[in-house]
């Protein structure tokens, strides 16, 4: 191997080896104290108003420093209380009565209470609330149908919304729901980014740009101290000074760990956490023009494309094969009666046949990275292979994550025949309801750029939106994934499993379904 | 004298104003936009014209650069949307973290390229002279990056004795000698290529400059050959040396991008290329605007000096 030809992944390869090597001849020994964990983050945080963020990267922070009303069980995606004890549905759906928790203060100081909830959702919702300008606010279209928040007592809060709203609860269990100090917000003003105050178990200390965010044992947590006194989250962009770091013992837990990485740290210095989470990586194929747009070809391709192989050889066995468009994680809205397209060349010929289209030729939409889609470049050239071997030849585009969502989020008509997404959410409505519908072609403003129209799923999933009943929800769910599973509108490859590393000193860890990282029970000898 | 300092600040006006123009159609004119990098897989057509708004981006282009401008000329950079803090703040650490850098990378590379270019030529065709020439070529060849991956490996993962990355302990630490430690390997990755390119022209300047007559002269008069070589060939060898010391700084300055990435060095290069993969418009603006302000008035400032030293140029 030449130096000239030696590949982005063949030098990972190489560096992976080299890093085992010295893993065995070299003991982890952490550098910080007991009792303070350095978590290797993947990027400097945003900001720390969880109202203003969207990345994965800083909710590993907030949810540590805040409480929703709400929360998710552990190990499950199911919604029990958190500053909220208990709430009532109306009879219509419409409206939502929360009881709140007494004597819970900020980490400022100020008392929680009604007031200061409707404050969080005023400012993030109404424009013309004086502090509407400490944002702006990127997903606050989770609570659009939100039309207003009321205090009745202290202890009392209403949301009245505009339609049933079934996932609802779930939006408020995830970051954008966290409660900050509205004390602390007109204090800071534009900055309270960077003076976060919430109730969580940690309370934020120090940010120094570029180097770390530190925060501390919030004492008197109302759900019990925290094991630890201290976090500091480092940001280490580069995934090879990461597993670098966490060697050589200058952080104490890794998230996102590279799939070549994964094996050096199968030893006793280390302990491997992984949990499939809310995710699917999956291929929109085009249903309006084209080949895709016959059902036999869009099956033909989940059939020919070997999904095993991509899960276990390109990721290393960091994703399970996908079945339908429901990743398991939601396990009350997952159709277990669903088994993934088998790897079967031979049918995939034999519907091509059938609908005429040997040999046709297509164009894909590889993405170079972005947020959720693991490996994409060489899951691309995996798929094109497989593709090839039954006799579709393949043209891959490649694009940088940018300007691929700027070419694939208008739709493929006209332009491609398939592209890789990958899509992580909170609720089982959210992705078929953006994706699947016939509503949420790109023209009506939403992600189904592959023009999928089947009018029963558009029924079901309008059902299953505004029903309160989470039993009638899952039944109207697994029959969606039945019929869209058998339609084929993407090809279902793979739910990523989330991995972190810890060290050995690092006890009571656990990864959640959310992919959110919780550290209030975690502990450091 | 002030007339010329004057004009030649003048000058630089138009070349500024270029610089801005030029900053702005490119972040106007790449594909995909900050409301798309911060929304991810929410944005919705609807949600992205909502974002915009907020962030003032839907006004026409035409007046979204005189805003920007304006706000530049009273020293205001604006916010960076991915950082959410003043765009001035992050551009002012992170260009001093590099000139650290980068800094540091230039005395060892100058040290180091001369010392051994000088013993190689001292001693041409011996072993040192061999052994420095295998070195160099190798510094040469050898991407820096990989190079510091290298490094990591061996003195931070295998043998502890340096950190692995940052630029001061993230618990205690924070005193000159944490900084050194961690400069180290960076400052030492940076500063090979350029060692090795100035070591090379240091040795032919050197021979070029030891088959002079004046050299003869020396060593006949007694002169000792330390004194011969360091003294007397070094100092005329210096006239063909130090131009390349300038192309060489500059070199290292934008190598620094790398090694950033590897060291998790918290300098402009880093924030430079994540801004622009987030689509950071006002971050890459401000951080390209000032860089470009510091090469111009560096460049003033040479051109001035030269001209206090040899007043023809003034003219």
């Amino acid at each position: 191997m030449s130096f000239t030809t030696l590949s982005r992944r063949g030098f990972g390869l190489l560096t992976a080896a080299l890093l085992a090597t010295s893993a065995l001849t070299a003991p982890a020994l952490a550098e910080t104290p007991p009792g303070v964990l350095v978590v290797g983050q993947i990027a400097e945080p945003q900001s720390l108003d969880p109202h203003a963020v969207t990345a994965v990267n800083d909710f590993r922070i907030l949810m540590n420093v805040y409480d929703g009303l709400v929360r998710y069980r552990p190990g499950t995606l199911e919604v029990e209380p958190a500053l909220a004890t208990a709430w009532e549905i109306s009879e219509d759906g419409t409206v939502y009565t929360f009881t709140l928790r007494e004597g819970v203060t900020f980490h400022d100081g100020s008392a929680f209470d009604a007031e200061a909830v409707v404050f969080n959702f005023d400012r993030m919702l109404k424009d013309d609330h004086p502090y509407h300008d400490t944002g702006p606010f990127p997903l606050s279209f989770f609570f659009s149908a939100v039309k207003s928040v009321e205090a009745v007592d202290a202890k009392t809060v209403t949301f009245t919304l505009n339609e049933p709203y079934a996932p609802f609860l779930s939006n408020l269990a995830y970051p954008t729901g966290l409660i900050v100090s509205p004390a602390a917000v007109q204090a800071h003003g534009k900055e309270f980014g960077r003076h976060p105050s919430g109730t969580g178990p940690f309370k934020f200390a120090e940010w120094r740009a570029n180097e770390a965010v530190v925060v501390e044992k919030n004492p008197g947590y109302w759900d019990g101290e925290a094991a630890l006194q201290a976090v500091i989250y480092r940001p280490i962009t580069d995934a090879n000074t990461r597993v670098a770091e966490m060697l050589a013992g200058g952080i104490d837990l890794m998230v996102e760990v590279p799939p070549t990485a994964l094996s050096q740290f199968r030893g006793d210095a280390f302990k491997v956490a992984e949990q499939a989470g809310p995710h699917l990586w999956f291929l929109i194929l085009n249903a309006k023009d084209g080949p895709f747009a016959d059902k036999r070809v869009r099956q033909a391709a989940n059939y020919a494309i070997n999904k095993e192989a991509l899960v276990n050889d390109v990721l290393e066995g960091t994703a399970a094969v996908a079945a339908g468009p429901t990743p398991p994680a939601f396990a009350w809205a997952y159709n277990e009666a669903l088994s993934p397209y088998p790897y079967d060349p031979e049918k995939a010929r034999a519907l091509l046949a059938e609908a005429g289209a040997e040999g046709a030729e297509l164009t894909f939409y590889v993405t170079e990275g972005g947020s959720g889609m693991l490996d994409p470049v060489a899951m691309g050239t995996a798929i094109q292979a497989d593709l090839a071997a039954v006799g579709l030849t393949v043209k891959i585009e490649t694009y940088e994550w940018n300007t691929f969502l700027g070419k694939v989020n208008p739709g493929l008509e006209g332009k491609a025949d398939m592209a890789e997404m990958a899509w992580m959410t909170n609720d089982p409505d959210t992705l078929p309801f953006l994706a699947l519908r016939t509503d949420a072609w790109p023209d009506k403003g939403g992600f189904n750029s592959g023009y999928y129209s089947n009018p029963k799923v558009d029924e079901l999933l309008e059902a299953a939106r505004v029903s309160t009943d989470q039993s009638e929800r899952a039944r109207l769910y697994k029959e969606m994934q039945e019929i869209v599973h058998d339609d084929a509108p993407w090809v279902f490859v793979a739910n990523w499993k989330q991995n972190a590393v810890t060290s050995a000193a690092v006890q009571g860890f656990a990864l959640e379904p959310s992919f959110f990282l919780l550290l209030k029970n975690v502990s450091k000898d | 004298m002030g007339g010329y300092i004057l004009k030649r600040l003048i000058s630089a006006v138009p070349v500024l104003l270029g610089i801005t123009v030029i900053v702005f159609a490119i972040m106007a004119l790449i594909p995909g936009d900050p409301a798309t990098a911060i929304l991810g897989s929410y944005a919705t057509p609807e949600n992205v014209a909502r974002l915009n708004r907020e962030l003032g981006l839907d006004r026409p282009l035409v007046s979204q650069y005189f805003i920007w401008l304006g706000n530049l000329v009273q020293g205001d950079f604006g916010r960076s949307f991915a950082l959410n803090r003043p765009v001035l703040d992050e551009v002012l650490e992170r260009f001093s973290a590099t000139l650290v850098l980068a800094g540091a990378a230039f005395v060892l590379c100058a040290l180091l390229g001369i010392a051994a270019g000088v013993v190689s030529a001292a001693r041409q065709y011996g072993a040192a002279d061999k052994a420095i020439t295998v070195a160099v070529i190798l510094g040469i060849s050898v991407p820096s990056f990989f190079l510091g991956m290298m490094m990591i490996l061996v003195f931070a993962v295998r043998l502890r004795w340096l950190p692995v990355s940052g630029m001061y302990e993230i618990y205690g630490g924070g005193d000159l000698r944490d900084l050194l430690r961690h400069l180290a390997m960076p400052a030492l990755a940076l500063s090979v290529v350029a060692t090795g390119v100035i070591a090379r022209l240091t040795r032919a300047a050197m021979l070029e400059v030891l088959r002079q007559d004046f050299i003869r002269t020396a060593r006949a008069k007694g002169v000792g050959e330390g004194r011969v070589i360091w003294g007397h060939a070094l100092r005329a060898a210096m006239v063909s040396v130090i131009p390349v010391l300038g192309i060489q700084a500059g070199f290292v300055l934008s190598g620094a991008v790398y090694i950033e990435i590897v060291f998790q060095w918290p300098g402009i290069g880093r924030m430079l290329v994540d801004a622009i993969l987030k689509r950071d418009i006002l971050l890459v603006q401000g951080g390209v605007v000032f860089v470009a302000a510091c090469y111009v008035f560096f460049n003033i400032l040479v051109d001035v000096a030269q001209s206090v030293l040899d007043p023809r140029i003034r003219t």
